[in-house]
């Protein structure tokens, strides 16, 4: 019986590095292997003994593309554990910062990653050849997100002006003027980008995927809420560890996260929006409706269209923080160390990012726990792995490894939040 | 909120977190305390994006990055990238898939290349989570902190 394998040993924009292995034997695909080398299991480590205060800047080094995930993501946990809650304007300004965030990995993946494979172009670089203007408008949208970003944390990479209660030191409203003009020319942008994506042709995919994603009452979530899913489950972030499992799998060095009840689940973009379509903002509804999008979407490859429908909610959320900003007394609230243990999840670009830390009396960290939302999607990405290659084994081979590589791409896979770099070839077997 | 524009920006690229990949940024750090007025410069992580960003509307740019090409660890790259395109696979062990090469021929692509734009990559030997430079790696980087220097000089800065 005739058969070929699929591997992918470096799976090109794809941030970070991986390998993709599938075998088809006749017109059956007997195996998936999506390989990621090594989750944060260093940096783990290497936060054992480190005051608590130094966590947000070492987290946020984890990822150069999503620095402000792990920073909030460790703020919120170890708030957790000397209970404090933070509220008001610093509140707002985590949730305007997230917002720069978004802005410009969506924009980064929407642009230069994901919508060469829909244009038929190997890259972005031979895209924008033929494309300059649509390459420069997603150029400087992720330069509007930057932009947030550097004014609230003081840097656009690495920002170090993050701390658990707060920030070190706040904007006045004024310093806010110029950044809010570039944010109104940058929601018409990705309301320019819904359009230019809506037009994409899409494969016919479907999955009754478990969506896992936070929700809160009253807005479309970034740092707060509790976590559920289209499939009954709705807890708070301190049961993660009860619900949810990171096991090693023989092909790879990383961990792969399934629900214990169930299995495989879906975090990102597309199960915030199918989970908290209700709390996007009007404009960013009817952005999404006007792409055709209804409000929950299973087919993966639409995930392009989502990520654009989160940046016009991303501009439009970031003017409204700035509209209503009142600087605050004080840029932080107080902290005061005690043994404890706490947990915090928040809203990646790429899903939920979970972190826990136990502490001790000065505040030191004894033990970390980091789940980056990449490994918690890699079980899902095998799954339409399997299912695609399936329908569709009868196309040209060289044809196929590009929809291969695209159906990874869906997902924004931060691989460099697992591990370094993913490999990828394609070769008879 | 934008910056006055710089005319000389020096960005050093890479993990500092991923050994011998933090060698663009230890070069950036010590040229830093070499010329602490009149130059720019800058650490960055090596998404592409960001880069092109980081060098907008500058006249004169460096950037070191740790590479693997095949050459011995410690080898140092040079490379005028106004004159030549830079090989994409060169910076592959930076971690990102969109890093300096195609950084570098978007920008072409799109005409955002600055007047003068010197590439430095410095052969890495080991890739792996840590905070230590390999032995020859760290020699390469006194050796290209030096030649940056002369560089930058030569270039009209104080």
């Amino acid at each position: 019986m005739k058969s070929k394998t699929i591997k992918v040993d470096y799976l090109a924009r794809v941030e970070g590095e991986g390998a993709l292995l599938v075998k088809i034997k006749g017109q059956q695909v007997t195996d998936v292997k999506l390989k990621i080398f090594e989750p944060p299991r260093f940096f783990e480590a290497f936060l054992r003994g480190r005051k608590f205060h130094e966590v947000p800047d070492i987290t946020a080094r984890i990822c150069g593309i999503c620095p402000i995930a792990y920073q909030m993501s460790a703020c919120h946990a170890i708030e957790d554990a000397f209970g404090i809650k933070i509220t008001g304007p610093i509140r707002d300004l985590r949730r305007l910062i997230y917002c720069g965030e978004w802005i410009e990995s969506h924009a980064l993946h929407v642009y230069l990653l994901h919508a060469p494979d829909f244009l038929g172009y190997e890259d972005a670089i031979r895209m924008a050849k033929d494309h300059p203007d649509d390459v420069k408008r997603g150029l400087r949208l992720k330069k509007a997100g930057n932009e947030i970003v550097r004014l609230l944390g003081g840097r656009e990479i690495h920002p170090i002006n993050v701390r658990v209660g707060g920030f070190y030191k706040v904007p006045d409203k004024k310093e806010f003027s110029a950044l809010a003009e570039e944010l109104k020319w940058a929601r018409d942008a990705a309301l320019a980008t819904v359009r230019w994506v809506a037009t994409f042709a899409f494969p016919e995919f479907d999955r009754d995927y478990e969506f896992v994603a936070l929700r809160h009452p009253d807005e479309y979530p970034f740092n707060e809420g509790r976590l559920v899913s289209n499939k009954g489950l709705d807890i708070a972030v301190r049961e993660y560890d009860q619900n949810f499992v990171e096991e090693h799998v023989s092909h790879s060095n990383s961990l792969q996260s399934r629900l214990k009840e169930r299995n495989s689940y879906f975090v990102g973009p597309q199960a915030r929006y199918s989970l908290n379509f209700d709390k996007l903002s009007p404009m960013a509804q009817e952005a999404a409706r006007s792409a055709g999008l209804g409000p929950v979407c299973r087919n993966p490859f639409q995930s392009i269209i989502v990520r654009s429908v989160e940046m016009v909610y991303a501009c439009d959320e970031a003017l409204r923080l700035i509209e209503q900003y009142q600087k605050p007394d004080q840029p932080a609230v107080d902290v005061e160390p005690r043994v404890s243990t706490g947990y915090g999840c928040t809203e990646a670009p790429r899903g939920i990012c979970y972190h826990r830390y136990r502490l001790d009396d000065r505040g030191l960290i004894l033990d970390a726990k980091i789940v980056p939302p990449t490994s918690q999607n890699l079980k899902t990405i095998e799954g339409d792995l399997w299912q695609f290659v399936q329908t569709h084994v009868l196309i040209q081979k060289d044809k196929l490894q590009w929809q291969c590589e695209q159906a990874v791409r869906n997902y924004d896979p931060c691989i460099s939040c697992a591990t370094h770099f993913l490999k990828l070839h394609i070769e008879p077997e | 909120m934008t910056a006055p524009q710089p005319s000389i920006v020096i960005i050093g690229v890479g993990n500092e977190y991923r050994s011998d990949d933090g060698a663009g940024i230890a070069v950036a750090r010590r040229l830093r305390a070499l010329f602490p007025s009149g130059v720019t410069i800058l650490e960055e992580s090596g998404e592409g994006a960001a880069l092109i960003q980081a060098w907008q509307g500058a006249a004169w740019v460096m950037l070191v990055d740790a590479v693997r090409s095949g050459a011995s660890p410690g080898t140092i790259h040079r490379l005028d990238a106004r004159a030549a395109s830079v090989p994409t696979g060169f910076f592959h062990y930076s971690t990102h898939a969109f890093s300096v090469a195609e950084a570098v021929e978007l920008a072409r692509s799109l005409d955002q290349l600055p007047a003068h734009l010197l590439v430095y990559g410095i052969e890495g030997e080991n890739f792996a989570a840590g905070v230590r430079l390999s032995p020859v790696v760290e020699q390469a980087v006194e050796a290209v902190v030096e030649r940056a220097a002369e560089d930058v000089r030569a270039a009209g800065s104080p």
